[in-house]
């Protein structure tokens, strides 16, 4: 057997180059260690600079060269022939392949498709979970009743029923939708029940107190406690979604990216197979980077996100 | 009083589940298409196939798969996201190739998995030890990086070895966030193995339920879709248990990451 890190050699690279600055510097004391080495000698004249990765071009600076650092080990791996380069080409000719693609027309229609099919699946997700959620988890039989029962949906992995939605709808958008909803749905309904069942007694009894209206008290009080659990939710939604569209491209036919992909294996292509991958990868993180954007800032105010904002 | 209630909790969770279970045993009782059996044609089907007609043809490969490919993930995310969380230069060297392969939609790689390994089971245990090791490597590595410093600083004063610093003050802090990646890991390795062995097997509980599409043996392919079902919801039991089981005393575990 091969080893299974092959796919892309990025992960085998962070361990190998991770190995050795650690050997040398304790846990913890890095930042003591280089405020030190930063400026002996100066901490008279100026105050000590204490953190040199402190600076917000760090990340992007460290962050590129990164990038660079695993193209290159993917480069020499494939040129060296440390892997078959004729299963692995180096990124020398798959990123050209990709701007081909990106020039071409044919991609763009692949892309849209997919999109077009992630956007129909995820957006009934959130019509029909959200309002299910509200209600089931709003009253407290219903939530005892109801609740074991959607964690069990849950759990099963939403591509086992690509068969029946192919039994049912065959090749066409519907299929994917009713996979998305079935792949997403239910674990934003369980966000949903646990964000407004977590509602405080105190703010409940308060909400009675004023005697707010129904409508009031949904949106007064249950909404803004339900928010941070739903647009968690949503985060994790988007991404199953994008999962489960392109599964249906490459298992039932739709077309799209995952299509484009499953047709570059039976034809042999696998430079295109590398540009379309890597595609799907920026895809998948646009969404991504979307979604947790959208998190942080509906949660700017909520605690579980100030530890992240010190980072 | 206490017990009333756990009680009625009881009685109501059996109540409505009852309730979905018969629904479906009326609704399906008569014709609904060709997609659909009734209840008592799926539950034979699931008895001659499962117990044990094709149990060590189907469902042992699927689980071995699993294991290894799964067991592989916890390692390798272990390894890499310790050596993340411990430098925060390693970490920013490292985030944007992580983040990337991480969005790739996992399902995306399996053309490729299939080009570098074939269809047999090696293809499945790779895909699977690949993708789920990201969120293993994330939650450790943050973990790691947000191990409490005065710890740190009051092992380096008693002098600690390596391996009692591993001992007594990382592993400690980490275990809750691996838990919690595996959690999360296992459910993307339950998608990935179906999914893998669905686009191309020779055996398997996807590959089964596949062919039975194919031939259009419903009964079985409902079969297929029950096991799915348990094994997803069993396996994600099984996770849930053991990261409150091992996370008891951590007061952090709501910080998750997915």
């Amino acid at each position: 057997m091969r080893t299974p890190t092959r796919p892309g050699q990025e992960p085998t690279a962070i361990a190998s180059a991770a190995g050795r600055p650690q050997r040398m510097t304790a846990v913890g004391t890095t930042n003591r260690g280089r405020a030190g080495a930063a400026a002996p000698g100066q901490i008279t004249t100026r105050p000590v600079r204490r953190d040199p990765l402190g600076s917000p071009l760090a990340p992007v600076v460290l962050g590129s060269l990164g990038c660079v650092l695993a193209l290159t080990i993917w480069e020499l791996a494939s040129q060296l022939g440390a892997v078959p380069s004729a299963d692995v080409p180096p990124p020398s000719t798959v990123l050209p392949t990709l701007a081909e693609e990106l020039a071409g027309e044919r991609f763009w229609v692949s892309i849209g498709h997919t999109l077009t099919q992630w956007a129909a699946g995820f957006g009934l997700s959130i019509v029909v979970a959200v309002p299910v959620g509200l209600l089931l988890g709003s009253n407290e039989a219903t939530w005892r009743a109801f609740r074991p029962l959607v964690e069990f949906f849950r759990t099963v992995p939403g591509n086992a029923l690509i068969p029946l939605a192919i039994l049912l709808w065959g090749l066409s958008l519907q299929s994917v939708v009713f996979l998305t909803v079935f792949g997403c749905g239910w674990s934003l309904i369980v966000q949903t029940m646990y964000g407004v069942h977590d509602v405080e007694q105190e703010a409940r009894n308060t909400a009675a107190a004023f005697r707010l209206s129904r409508l009031e008290r949904v949106r007064w009080v249950i909404l803004p406690s339900a928010l941070p659990y739903i647009v968690t939710g949503l985060r994790i939604a988007s991404s199953t979604a994008l999962i489960i569209a392109v599964s249906a491209e490459i298992l039932i036919g739709v077309p799209g990216i995952g299509q484009d992909i499953a047709l570059t294996r039976t034809g042999g292509q696998v430079d295109r197979m590398y540009a379309l991958i890597l595609a799907s990868g920026v895809v998948g993180i646009v969404i991504d980077v979307v979604f947790s954007r959208f998190e942080r800032h509906f949660l700017r105010w909520h605690e579980s996100q100030r530890r992240w904002a010190e980072k | 009083m206490r017990f009333a209630r756990r009680y009625s909790d009881l009685i109501l969770e059996i109540a409505a589940t009852a309730a979905l279970l018969a629904g479906a045993w009326v609704y399906l009782a008569g014709d609904r298409g060709y997609a659909w059996v009734s209840v008592p044609e799926m539950l034979g089907a699931f008895k001659d196939a499962w117990l044990f007609d094709r149990f060590s043809s189907d469902v042992v490969p699927s689980l071995s798969r699993l294991a290894l490919g799964f067991g592989v993930a916890v390692l390798l995310g272990i390894a890499v996201g310790v050596a993340l969380g411990m430098s925060r230069v390693i970490r920013m060297l490292a985030l944007p190739v992580v983040s990337f392969l991480r969005a790739v939609p996992a399902v995306a790689l399996l053309p490729l998995s299939i080009v570098l390994f074939g269809i047999d089971s090696a293809q499945k245990v790779a895909v699977i030890a690949f993708v789920c090791s990201w969120p293993i490597v994330l939650n450790t590595a943050d973990g790691v990086a947000s191990l409490d410093s005065t710890m740190l600083m009051t092992a380096r004063s008693y002098r600690l070895s390596r391996l009692e610093l591993i001992r007594y003050v990382i592993a400690p802090g980490i275990v809750p966030r691996v838990f919690t990646g595996m959690r999360v890991s296992i459910s993307l390795a339950v998608l990935l193995l179906v999914t893998s062995e669905m686009v191309a097997a020779t055996s398997g509980i996807g590959f089964f339920v596949w062919q039975a599409q194919l031939t259009f043996s419903i009964a079985d392919m409902w079969a297929g879709i029950i096991l799915l079902g348990l094994l997803g919801y069993t396996l994600n039991g099984a996770f849930l248990l053991l990261e409150k089981r091992f996370c008891r005393w951590n007061t952090e575990m709501k910080g998750n990451r997915s």
